[in-house]
């Protein structure tokens, strides 16, 4: 399940790759002229939305602030570089990441607040007594990984199949958190 | 109930089968080879029988490529999306933009149309917190609220990173550089490039860079794509069923991540190969030398066969970083097609005088490298064995806040890193607006003003230079303590940024002193006034190299990344004279890198390939058992019941067993591995009839002789390993350590006269160069 959804968000990201491609904003292009001061003018930007072959001094700086016959030594001196963003790539990047980051976040805590309340309502508090972790376990998201495990019903359908799948999911995790942060073995 | 079916054989467990390993141990590299061979020569065969048989085959030769296809557009495209996330988070924590909040404090002004220079970073629509709250934009009150709320961003974003790490993926933490080259070299880790770690790497990633942390995101990049290497792995069952095979693949995965990191497809196939694959590094220190001469191109050709690796894993890779760079390109996250923010593009010439300071860079990158990695070494093993490893998100969230405070008055460090590095490599051109380019300029000079300036500096440059000095303090200190917390960390930003501000100040020393002492004699011929003299932007480029080289021990690929990123080979001189003398001074320390001595402090059965053995023991020194142990287990050939085989594998934990003819004579048949045994015992009790614990397991090709009344035998001998390496008792460790190195080992065993004596281990191995070394042995912790 998991798979799928990544791999359908990586179709996402392939699909504004192409977009990004096809479409292009008139915004999206500009031309920056950087112009050093020469005698009293001050130093200047300009920018300007023109296309590359109409980007130097004549076209994108305006108004020009000296007169006829020092436009071409002014010019010499500025310097203009032409760019290109995509818009539209910035806006599907930032928003896609923040969905993902948002069901995270939302999954979280229904991982570590409202499982544990619901369960301990549906099962009440013996079943957390009979537990196999030990106290300080049952703080830890998963700490009921093996019960929910060994009173699953043996019926292969598609939703015991998916419990099976996600205890057995979390049960690597809390193995993991094990190595990780309580016994410093790996990744220390 | 089909669709179905195969959508619920996913969510079942995978049953494991005979030839698959188990946590935390090694591949045995030679039986992974001779199963690809096999393989290989089967589907050959098989091709000449029909069309289809042909097709298969040609699909299998080119599965390859298409896995590193994949790889390179997946690493790309993640990569892209971490550049622009990370470029909007960090300006989320000073302001917003109004218009659309989806960009970055740069997007959101591109279209202004301030004109004057002073005001080019301001823009309407983009306003800071305390504008945004109060409708005040200057003044104390602002900036205490714009300092408060920087911090609270930061917090926000350092405890959402690690909660989600802890909560879904602690395999996330870290830099993953480390447990990579393990697990290339044979070591397996499962869930380390598991799909969780994947996605909690990259979206933890970006909320740790945006927090203002100390970090870099170049070491969690080369993990990000390993794991999207290990994802396409298991499309193929070429690569998913062989260990060996997948290693390989993950190699040039590790290479697409650099390609990415960095914008150097030619320096990551490098650094993969110097620093991650267990290859040839014997021939690497040759090719540095001879480096002055060779243009890159025919050093790729001279880098021989690797022992663990063929040569076309070398042009896989290159292709992998290929397409990866290519991907990111066209997502373009910087807005000006270039793949890296601090992308430089200067041609000044340098002068041999100036190696001297090149030189100095160098030493201060070595001494500034010995002393972080013992900083960093000797923090790491407090948080790992006293109660502050308890604390990981407290660790986490104070860490963050002291960055964050002392981070904010100073404007070198308020921006993110590579902005600070992009600063400082870039030289001053027309209209710099910072600080650093505050130099005098006299306005009847006759050249332009953006030639690179002979010129005093103004005092904007030394404000400059007391605020890149606190910065620089202050990285040092606190890079040591944020690498290694359990948040995604890297090294390579940090550490250029270190040797980017120590090289900017000391070029800036130079330029001023050209230019006061210009009638000395080293600068009379080089430095006239009105000439061209001082880069000081070159000097923070090789700063910035020599402590990269300093920390990681990078030689080549340093080189070749520094001048890909540089973009031409001009300065190809000095960044090999800093990288050099950063090594060789760092060497004179200590010999092990970064990554190799957090290595060292996991217990990692990591036997690296530049460590050279040359103590006179022999094997006998070193074989189990040693004379005050138990006698060694061993399985005979044909006179050994079920129930003892149980009871072996129930009282040891020894990860296998020699097979010898008989107990008497001792003469070795061949060697079982303790996995396989316990599968095939279990297998044989579910499946065959007639088998109970008082069968006999024989290893011969005929069954035993054996009275009408015992129960059927049963027969294991397709699980023998019936070449086992042997060495005699007197063969020198040296000669040893190279077997197990080349070969990649996990064990062999030791013989005297065709009789069995004992085995040698890697843990053994490892064990006894640790203590040959005067380290501790009981630090080596896996086999």
């Amino acid at each position: 399940m998991k798979f799928l959804f990544g791999v359908e968000a990586f179709c996402l990201a392939c699909f504004v790759l192409l977009s990004q491609v096809s479409a292009k904003n008139s915004e999206d292009i500009r031309c920056k002229c950087i112009c050093p001061p020469y005698r009293e003018v001050e130093g200047q930007i300009y920018k300007q939305n023109v296309s590359l072959k109409d980007c130097n001094c004549l076209h994108v700086v305006e108004p020009m602030p000296v007169d006829g016959k020092d436009v071409e030594a002014y010019c010499l001196r500025c310097e203009c570089k032409y760019e290109e963003r995509s818009s539209g790539t910035i806006k599907v990047t930032i928003i896609i990441y923040l969905s993902i980051l948002g069901l995270l976040l939302l999954y979280m805590v229904y991982l570590t607040l409202l499982e544990p309340m619901l369960k301990r309502r549906l099962f009440g508090h013996s079943q957390l007594i009979h537990s196999d972790d030990d106290v300080v376990g049952d703080q830890q998201p998963f700490a009921n990984a093996h019960n929910v495990l060994s009173r699953s019903h043996s019926r292969p359908n598609m939703l015991n199949k998916v419990e099976h799948a996600q205890q057995r999911w979390r049960r690597q995790v809390q193995e993991q958190r094990k190595s990780v942060f309580d016994r410093h073995v790996v990744l220390s | 109930m089909n669709g179905a079916g195969t959508l619920m054989d996913f969510l079942d467990e995978p049953f494991p089968d005979v030839g698959t390993y188990e946590d935390f141990h090694t591949i045995d590299w030679l039986r992974e080879k001779s199963r690809d061979t096999d393989r290989h020569r089967k589907i050959t065969s098989k091709s000449k029988e029909s069309i289809w048989e042909l097709i298969k085959s040609l699909l299998d030769a080119w599965s390859g490529w298409v896995v590193m296809l994949l790889i390179g557009l997946l690493s790309g495209t993640l990569a892209g999306v971490i550049d622009l996330a990370v470029d909007w988070m960090t300006d989320l924590k000073e302001g917003v933009c109004l218009s659309a909040f989806w960009y970055s404090h740069e997007q959101c002004c591109w279209t202004s149309n301030q004109t004057t220079f002073a005001d080019r970073d301001k823009c309407p629509q983009w306003q800071k917190w305390a504008e945004l709250m109060t409708g005040h934009a200057e003044g104390a009150g602002a900036y205490l609220l714009n300092y408060f709320l920087y911090i609270l961003w930061a917090l926000l974003f350092s405890f959402l990173a690690v909660s989600l790490v802890r909560v879904f993926a602690p395999y996330a933490c870290g830099s993953g550089i480390p447990e990579i080259k393990t697990i290339l070299s044979g070591f397996i880790i499962r869930g380390y490039l598991g799909k969780w770690t994947l996605l909690i790497k990259t979206v933890t990633l970006v909320l740790a860079v945006s927090s203002g942390l100390s970090l870099g995101k170049e070491g969690p990049l080369v993990h990000v794509a390993c794991c999207c290497g290990n994802l396409f792995c298991s499309l193929f069952s070429k690569y998913s069923k062989n260990e060996g095979k997948r290693r390989e693949v993950l190699s040039a995965a590790a290479a697409a991540g650099v390609s990415v990191a960095f914008g150097a497809p030619i320096g990551g196939v490098l650094f993969s190969l110097e620093e991650v694959s267990h290859s040839l590094f014997y021939q690497i220190r040759l090719i540095f030398a001879s480096f002055l001469d060779l243009p890159v191109v025919t050093v790729c050709y001279l880098l021989q066969v690797s022992y663990y690796f063929p040569l076309k894993t070398l042009w896989r890779s290159f292709f992998a970083a290929l397409v990866a760079a290519f991907t990111l390109r066209s997502i373009n996250p910087f807005g000006n097609s270039r793949l890296v923010l601090f992308y430089v593009e200067y041609h000044t010439p340098w002068y041999m005088a100036e190696l001297v300071p090149f030189i100095l860079l160098g030493v201060f990158g070595g001494l500034w490298g010995t002393l972080f990695i013992r900083a960093n070494i000797a923090w790491c093993r407090r948080r790992k064995t006293t109660q502050l490893g308890k604390y990981p998100v407290l660790e986490v969230i104070i860490v963050t806040g002291i960055t964050a405070l002392l981070a904010y008055p100073n404007p070198y460090t308020r921006r993110s890193t590579s902005e600070l590095i992009s600063e400082l490599f870039n030289d001053c051109g027309a209209l710099e607006s910072s600080q650093l380019c505050d130099y005098y300029n006299n306005p009847n000079m006759s050249r332009p003003v953006d030639d690179i300036p002979d010129r005093p500096a103004g005092p904007g440059v030394y404000n400059a230079m007391w605020q890149l000095t606190l910065a620089l303090i202050f990285k040092i200190v606190i890079t040591i303590f944020t690498f290694g917390m359990k948040i995604p960390s890297g090294l390579f930003i940090p550490s250029m940024a270190v040797g980017a501000i120590a090289g900017r100040i000391v070029g800036i020393a130079v330029e001023q002193m050209a230019y006061h002492h210009h009638d000395w004699i080293i600068f009379k011929n080089w430095c006239r006034p009105g000439a061209d003299c001082v880069t000081p932007g070159l000097y923070a480029m090789v700063g910035a190299a020599a402590c990269l080289g300093g920390v990681t021990r990078m030689t080549v690929s340093l080189v070749v990344i520094m001048f890909e990123l540089t973009g031409g080979l001009e300065y190809i001189v000095p960044l090999m004279a800093a990288a050099v003398t950063s090594k060789w001074v760092a060497d004179a320390f200590g010999k092990e890198g970064i990554y190799e001595s957090h290595i060292q402090l996991n217990g990692y059965p990591y036997l690296d390939i530049r460590d050279e053995f040359t103590h006179r023991t022999l094997a006998t020194d070193v074989m189990r058992p040693r004379r005050n142990d138990p006698p060694l287990a061993v399985l005979t050939q044909d006179s050994t019941t079920v129930e003892d085989v149980e009871t072996l594998i129930k009282d040891t934990d020894y990860n296998g067993f020699p097979v010898v003819v008989s107990r008497e004579s001792e003469r070795l048949i061949g060697f079982v591995q303790r996995r396989d045994l316990t599968l095939a015992i279990k297998n044989a009790r579910q499946k065959q009839d007639g088998v109970v614990s008082s069968s006999v397991v024989y290893f011969t090709e005929d069954a035993p002789q054996l009275p009408a009344s015992n129960p059927q035998p049963l027969k294991l001998r397709r699980i023998l390993n019936l070449s086992p390496f042997t060495v005699t008792d007197h063969t020198p460790m040296e000669t040893v350590v190279d077997i197990f190195r080349k070969l990649g080992l996990r064990q062999c065993l030791v013989t005297r006269s065709g009789r069995l004596l004992g085995i040698i281990t890697k843990k053994d191995v490892l064990r006894h160069m640790a203590q040959m070394m005067n380290q501790d042995p009981e630090s080596i912790m896996f086999n």
